[in-house]
């Protein structure tokens, strides 16, 4: 679905995005055909990994469930979704994603410490859908 | 471009008519509601659909039949006379677009008299992307990969004000209570009930800190102007018609560093520093210098009020109020009626709800009935000077200024 985005297991897990051999702009998600800087001739675009941890930018949730295309097992209760929003030191960008499972937003505040981990969007009998999840650092799952 | 205000300046056109059906959810289609609009700004222009020359439509989906439509469609169910006609796109500024599009022609002497057209009928609940499995469009993949609504981002851009300037929920309500107050006393609104601070804290959380009451709805409804030269105002009769000064359709700069709609990600600073002015700052700046006008000179304001945290948001964006102090300005109530700048006088999203083609339109006729003295219990005295403020998914904005 979305190839390419994340890849590493464990504590090697990443979120991946690309950057501009000439003008070393960063992207995520990947941009692989053109760089977006308009001051930019346009370089290289390499994949690189992106920063583990960043702070949280902003916060909130999903109390009702989202629509289609967002996959959820109608038969089960709709369990409010937090999402993060976190900015990344070194990238100086902002990267938006759900929190890992249990975070709720009693748990955020902007500023603290996350980190990216490995995380589950949907699965069915045949097929299990993988994610990137924000979890506040010290946590373990 | 000119913009001294003087007598044949030419970067100025009339606005000759105003009209809407009101807002609600009526189950009809969205052609009723354009045409309906549309003959009521005829009407207030005093013209027949025969004297037009030019029609443009903010763009809708029109079920059944793929495709976005709106100018033709408009044209044929008024009745075919030949007219010049455009359809544009540009999402929630769709309507400023068009009224851009329509000055344009009259400008540049293509068109004499134009009819700008918005109309939708909305899903009901959530907004959601159109069908199909579609990773290329960041609309499609957020919904997919984050379940990210439009609440969402309202949430977010809440919660960070209150973390960076100290907002409350209790700060938000007191938003839509103002808009509600505003809303009850116009025809055109959807909801036309005022609302306390007590409702809002009391209606469902959508996206913490956000409730209900806070987030815009969304509507059927349909807008419509009819727009010309100053010198074919004169010749009809409109000694001393609102003007459009100004229209703001820009898009971001790069890196555009606030995450917003439809995103998963902003723009990397890393290797070029932010510009000076966020996106929602540069459309209002570009409406400003192209008017050669600035906040201080605004009798009234119609922002896009998605939530209410966002309208604090467009006070400091329009530069009504300082970075931070926009709740302060809500407070004070200048931004009632009977205040500063009151913003919304319409009831805003908050009483009309969102029909999207149609509501950047809407915010031009609420400008012309307040410039003309013609809003009724809710008019701004003595309101000499207008803004719309609005931006459109994917990079569109959208505001414009109109004076008497």
């Amino acid at each position: 679905m979305v190839a390419g985005w994340f890849a590493g297991e464990g504590d090697g897990f990443r979120l991946l995005g690309t950057c501009c051999a000439a003008c070393a702009s960063v992207f995520f998600p990947r941009e692989d055909h053109h760089c977006r800087n308009p001051a930019c001739a346009g370089g290289e675009l390499a994949e690189v990994p992106l920063s583990r941890r960043g702070r949280v930018w902003s916060y909130t949730d999903s109390r009702y469930r989202p629509p289609s295309p967002y996959v959820s097992d109608p038969e089960l209760s709709w369990e409010p979704c937090a999402l993060i929003a976190v900015e990344l030191e070194a990238e100086r960008i902002v990267v938006l994603g759900q929190a890992a499972p249990g975070v709720t937003v009693e748990d955020l505040t902007v500023g603290m410490e996350v980190e990216v981990v490995p995380g589950v969007l949907h699965e069915d009998a045949e097929t299990t859908w993988t994610t990137w999840h924000w979890r506040p650092t010290g946590v373990r799952a | 471009m000119a913009a001294d205000g003087g007598e044949g300046v030419t970067g100025e056109v009339a606005v000759l008519g105003a009209g809407m059906h009101p807002w609600g959810k009526w189950g009809r289609n969205f052609v009723e509601y354009g045409v309906a609009a549309a003959r009521a700004a005829l009407t207030d222009a005093r013209l027949d659909w025969r004297d037009i020359g030019s029609i443009i439509g903010a763009d809708t989906v029109r079920g059944g039949y793929p495709g976005y439509v709106a100018g033709a469609t408009f044209a044929k169910a008024l009745g075919w006379q030949g007219a010049r006609v455009a359809s544009v796109y540009a999402a929630c500024a769709s309507g400023a677009q068009a009224v851009d599009a329509a000055r344009a022609q009259i400008l540049s002497g293509l068109a004499d008299v134009v009819l700008v057209v918005g109309a939708d009928a909305a899903p009901k609940g959530f907004f959601r992307p159109a069908g199909g499995d579609r990773p290329d469009d960041p609309d499609w993949l957020r919904f997919r990969v984050l379940g990210a609504t439009n609440p969402v981002y309202f949430g977010l851009y809440a919660r960070r004000r209150m973390a960076i300037h100290g907002d409350t929920p209790e700060d938000f309500a007191q938003v839509k209570v103002k808009n509600a107050a505003m809303g009850a006393l116009n025809p055109n609104a959807r909801y036309r009930k005022r609302v306390t601070a007590e409702e809002v804290a009391a209606s469902a959380v959508v996206a913490d800190p956000l409730r209900l009451l806070d987030i815009c709805a969304t509507s059927d409804g349909g807008a419509a102007v009819v727009l010309s030269s100053l010198e074919f105002a004169r010749r009809h009769g409109h000694a001393d018609p609102v003007r459009i000064r100004a229209v703001s359709t820009v898009t971001p700069r790069y890196p555009n560093t606030v995450l917003d709609l439809p995103d998963i990600a902003t723009d990397s600073a890393v290797a070029v520093d932010p510009p000076a002015a966020t996106f929602r700052m540069s459309i209002a700046r570009a409406a400003y210098e192209e008017a050669g006008i600035g906040p201080e000179d605004l009798s009234l304001a119609e922002v896009y009020d998605l939530s209410t945290a966002l309208e604090l948001q467009w006070y400091e964006d329009l530069g009504l109020c300082g970075e931070g102090e926009g709740v302060k300005l809500l407070r004070d109530g200048e931004t009632a009626l009977g205040g500063r700048i009151p913003v919304n006088a319409s009831g805003g999203l908050a009483s009309f709800g969102e029909a999207v083609p149609a509501q950047a339109i809407a915010q031009v006729c609420e400008l012309a009935w307040q410039l003309r003295g013609d809003a009724g219990d809710r008019q701004v005295a003595g309101a000499r000077v207008g803004i719309s403020a609005n931006q459109g998914l994917f990079g569109h904005g959208s505001a414009v200024i109109a004076v008497r």
